[in-house]
């Protein structure tokens, strides 16, 4: 594994375990999709996909590929034992109706308040907000996970977001290759950090104030 | 009996101008048929309701790269670029709706519900020129219902009075927009005599249906995603 991809592992493994027996997931596009590759054999928990089905399964071999059963990004999947289809309306009832545990979805920012900002930059990337803004509000927990800096090395976890948000203080955790935090009425709590990092680094790779818990553990 | 027509003389009665419904998510359950036929006839100036704007060179996305719409209202456009430099240049208007508040304006329409009220949105710019609701001292956005000319949904197999199943993650968006518009064109890659689709299996009932299309073999391969 490559530094990026021992990063991304990191933070999938995490978020993976934080996860309890039965908990219905669902897992953004992107880094949040290898949460799926580290999920604990000794739990069952059911992947919700919001096109149209809970038991989300993984690629199948070519010749089971089905064009009735994708991914919410189009691509070949297959479904678990237990499993069960519906149509949109349903699949956004059961996410905004709070019925969906935990909604994982990367982000460009996130800051004190949970504000989340994931699905533009104005002027440059305007791909839509598909179901996140949908997710965040209407799953019980929100988890983010990202890189704690972005490809510039600028901070990502903003005293307050600048771009334009997903949805206002719906953000629960924060991920990152870095730390585990968690967000409080009170602001950020720094809660966990990662195996190779310092407190020290955390914060000051960090714009938003960090609390630092009592008792901090490694990850 | 609902008439059964090619996908070319379903497709005939659009005209320039329509507003037209497409199920399907990223491609998955999408009349590729009919929207074929759309592309042939010529029409242009299309509104297009639509989970996503697909990929550039198949179905939907097609109709969206080859100049035939003027406005699309969608949840995202993300794996269609050329949607994303037509809304930058203005050659594409692009209301960009949160998916769940997509599928249920869409189902109010059908429902004959006034709008919806939905958390969804509430802070963002989602929420910029629309009514704010306190329900139990929560906020809410009022989303008004949409309609539209025609809805084309895709369908495995559609009996003659329109009662559709739809198989697996390919139901999506066909079921409610089945339901919101004024003529519903039926995709069907089977087409049956009533009593053949058992009443358990019907995905969208036929009541909504008003035409229907039997589907070309070559758009029913198992390789959109290639």
């Amino acid at each position: 594994m490559d530094e990026k991809e021992i990063k991304r592992a990191r933070i999938a493994t995490r978020i993976a375990n934080e996860f309890p027996d039965g908990a219905l997931v669902n897992l953004g596009i992107g880094m949040p999709t290898i949460v799926a590759n580290f999920l604990p054999k000794d739990k069952t928990i059911l992947l919700q996909s919001e096109n149209g089905f809970i038991g989300l399964g993984p690629k199948p071999e070519e010749k089971n590929e089905d064009k009735d059963l994708v991914n919410a990004g189009g691509k070949p999947v297959s479904i678990a034992p237990g499993g069960c289809f519906f149509d949109s309306s349903m699949s956004f009832s059961i996410i905004r109706g709070r019925h969906v545990d935990y909604t994982v979805l990367g982000a460009l920012e996130v800051d004190e308040q949970g504000n989340l900002a994931n699905y533009m930059i104005p002027g440059k990337m305007v791909p839509g907000m598909g179901g996140a803004m949908d997710l965040v509000v209407g799953a019980k927990t929100v988890i983010i996970a990202m890189e704690h800096l972005n490809k510039k090395g600028q901070c990502k976890i903003l005293k307050k977001c600048t771009l334009p948000l997903t949805a206002k203080g719906e953000v629960d955790i924060i991920v990152t290759d870095m730390a585990f935090i968690r967000v409080t009425k009170k602001g950020l709590v720094l809660e966990e950090i990662a195996e190779n990092t310092t407190v020290d680094e955390v914060i000051k790779n960090t714009e938003a104030n960090l609390t630092v818990a009592g008792k901090l553990s490694r990850f | 009996m609902k008439p059964i027509k090619t996908p070319q003389e379903a497709a005939a009665n659009i005209r320039d101008n329509s507003s037209i419904m497409i199920g399907g998510f990223m491609c998955c359950g999408h009349p590729f048929s009919v929207i074929n036929a759309i592309i042939d006839s010529g029409v242009k100036n299309l509104t297009l309701i639509t989970n996503d704007a697909g990929f550039p060179d198949v179905g939907i996305g097609k109709l969206v790269c080859q100049n035939r719409t003027k406005k699309l209202i969608v949840s995202h456009i993300g794996l269609n670029p050329v949607a994303g430099k037509k809304m930058n240049s203005k050659e594409l208007e692009v209301e960009l709706v949160p998916q769940g508040t997509l599928a249920e304006r869409i189902r109010a329409k059908g429902a004959g519900l006034g709008g919806v009220l939905t958390p969804t949105g509430i802070g963002t710019e989602v929420e910029n020129g629309k009514q704010k609701i306190t329900v139990t001292e929560k906020d809410y956005l009022l989303e008004t219902p949409i309609e539209a000319d025609f809805a084309i949904i895709k369908a495995n197999i559609c009996d003659k009075y329109g009662n559709c199943f739809i198989a697996k993650s390919a139901k999506n968006f066909n079921l409610v927009m089945a339901m919101a518009a004024k003529t519903v064109i039926v995709e069907a890659d089977k087409i049956v005599e009533p009593g053949e689709l058992d009443p358990e299996n019907v995905t969208v009932p036929g009541v909504f249906v008003n035409i229907i299309a039997p589907s070309k073999k070559e758009d029913q391969a198992n390789n959109f995603w290639n």
